[in-house]
């Protein structure tokens, strides 16, 4: 079946099957290899993608349901060689360890301030929950996300 | 890489067009919503349906609606229920259950028609519907019925749905506004070890109390994920029956030993049948201690470690 789908600001018009994973339509069909398969039931949030803004599990989301909306996966969050300020605050924070959690953590926490430009340390806290870093490097995580929300201001 | 099995993807605008097709395809169809917990299944192969029903485009399916009771229709995301400034107003309660159900990933695609409908034992919203009377209304090709949530409910992954219907809706009837209610969960897990709903009304909250103002007139507990379905704690709750709101201490300690003596639970991963009979007892008696602290107008600031008050 055919879907057409904004793709990190691009508009693709994509041959899938009705039982694709939006999982492996991204990394396996445009080569975006930022969402990672970890633990494939929608717990850890490695997968994490924004579909019309909202944070979903491409690890368990059909890629059908894709269609007629937008995508953003962490290679569209910086603006060209521009890091997005989440980006920066990460870096800034050493928040960034082996890397494998940051999309996901990055993608959710766009998510939350868009919904919510001041959020409290307990607003990142409930948000981020279930989203898993295996090196434990969570207090960074959420003073980035933190120091991103202020910057803003 | 997990790869589904193949299937055919039907996606109905009506009800009646959803149910001809689970009369016509059977066993080898599965309504399908968020996804949530079928792709799941389906990725382990535990679940092989070839054709998937999807109900999202299935007026009123998708929409939240007062009258006596407030009705959840099967397709509500458990983001929109915890948005929805109708349930905040009716009984905020579920909102706020709402909002802790697994994580925002989930909760912005997962339904709570999928939810109820997959009766998955380590869930939240079945032990918080039975405290508020719930029904859920089925409807097949052969006409439409409503059932309580509690004969909905049968065991883990097991439900009274027959094959060709379809769960449309969940109809609570929220609480009088004299009741003050509270969730407690805990576990380690994604899934919750265990799971305590507790609603205490008390007479004439409202007037100031005098006479019999500050009784506890009607004490509903339910207690989920620690037996093979959530269930209500009828023994426990007639103990604290007329008993002031300002003195629950002794009434809900007695209230949560004859709760954990009620439950079945099994020897598990989430922990020994004995410790979760021991857990049950001390989160009963901590929801009815947040309960009634906020029956009488006070939040308690106490937390649990790994535990979730809503």
């Amino acid at each position: 079946m055919k879907i057409r789908v904004i793709v990190n600001g691009r508009a693709r018009e994509l041959e899938i099957d009705a039982h694709a994973l939006l999982l492996d339509v991204l990394r396996d069909g445009l080569d975006l290899k930022g969402a990672k398969r970890s633990c494939d039931m929608q717990v850890c949030g490695a997968c994490t993608v924004l579909v019309d803004g909202l944070a979903v599990s491409a690890c368990t989301y059909l890629a059908l349901e894709a269609d007629g909306r937008s995508v953003l996966t962490v290679e569209g969050l910086a603006d060209g060689e521009s890091l997005h300020p989440l980006q920066r605050a990460f870096i800034d924070a050493g928040a960034v360890q082996c890397g494998f959690c940051t999309s996901g953590m990055l993608l959710t926490a766009r998510a939350m301030l868009a919904e919510n430009a001041k959020p409290t340390r307990a607003d990142v806290l409930h948000y981020l929950r279930g989203s898993l870093c295996r090196c434990t490097g969570y207090r960074k995580i959420v003073d980035a996300v933190l120091a991103a929300a202020e910057n803003a201001r | 890489m997990t790869v589904l099995r193949p299937f055919t993807l039907h996606r109905p605008e009506t009800a009646e067009e959803a149910c001809a097709l689970l009369a016509g395809l059977g066993e080898d169809a599965a309504a399908y919503a968020g996804g949530t917990e079928l792709l799941l299944l389906m990725k382990l192969g535990l679940l092989r349906p070839r054709h998937l029903v999807d109900v999202k485009r299935i007026g009123g399916f998708g929409d939240i609606s007062d009258g006596a009771q407030l009705t959840i229709g099967a397709a509500v995301t458990h983001r929109a229920v915890e948005q929805s400034a109708l349930v905040r107003s009716r009984c905020s309660l579920v909102g706020s259950v709402a909002r802790h159900v697994a994580n925002v990933r989930v909760r912005n695609v997962g339904t709570v028609g999928g939810n109820l409908a997959f009766a998955d034992p380590h869930s939240d919203l079945a032990t918080l519907f039975l405290t508020l009377d719930s029904a859920v209304e089925l409807v097949s090709s052969r006409g439409r019925r409503e059932l309580p949530l509690a004969e909905f409910v049968r065991g883990p992954w097991e439900t009274a749905r027959a094959s060709d219907e379809l769960l449309a809706s969940v109809r609570l009837t929220p609480w009088p506004s004299e009741t003050a209610a509270a969730y407690v969960k805990f576990g380690v897990h994604e899934r919750p070890t265990l799971a305590v709903a507790a609603a205490l009304r008390v007479a004439g909250a409202h007037d100031g109390g005098g006479g019999r103002g500050d009784r506890i007139v009607d004490a509903r507990i339910a207690v989920g994920c620690v037996g093979p379905r959530p269930t209500r704690a009828a023994a426990a709750e007639a103990r604290l029956t007329d008993v002031s709101i300002t003195d629950v201490e002794e009434a809900a300690r007695a209230a949560s030993d004859v709760a954990a003596a009620s439950v079945d639970p099994a020897d598990d991963l989430y922990g020994s049948a004995d410790y979760k009979r021991e857990m049950v007892a001390v989160f009963v008696r901590r929801a009815l201690r947040i309960a009634a602290a906020r029956a009488r107008g006070a939040e308690p600031s106490e937390r649990f470690p790994h535990a979730v008050v809503a």
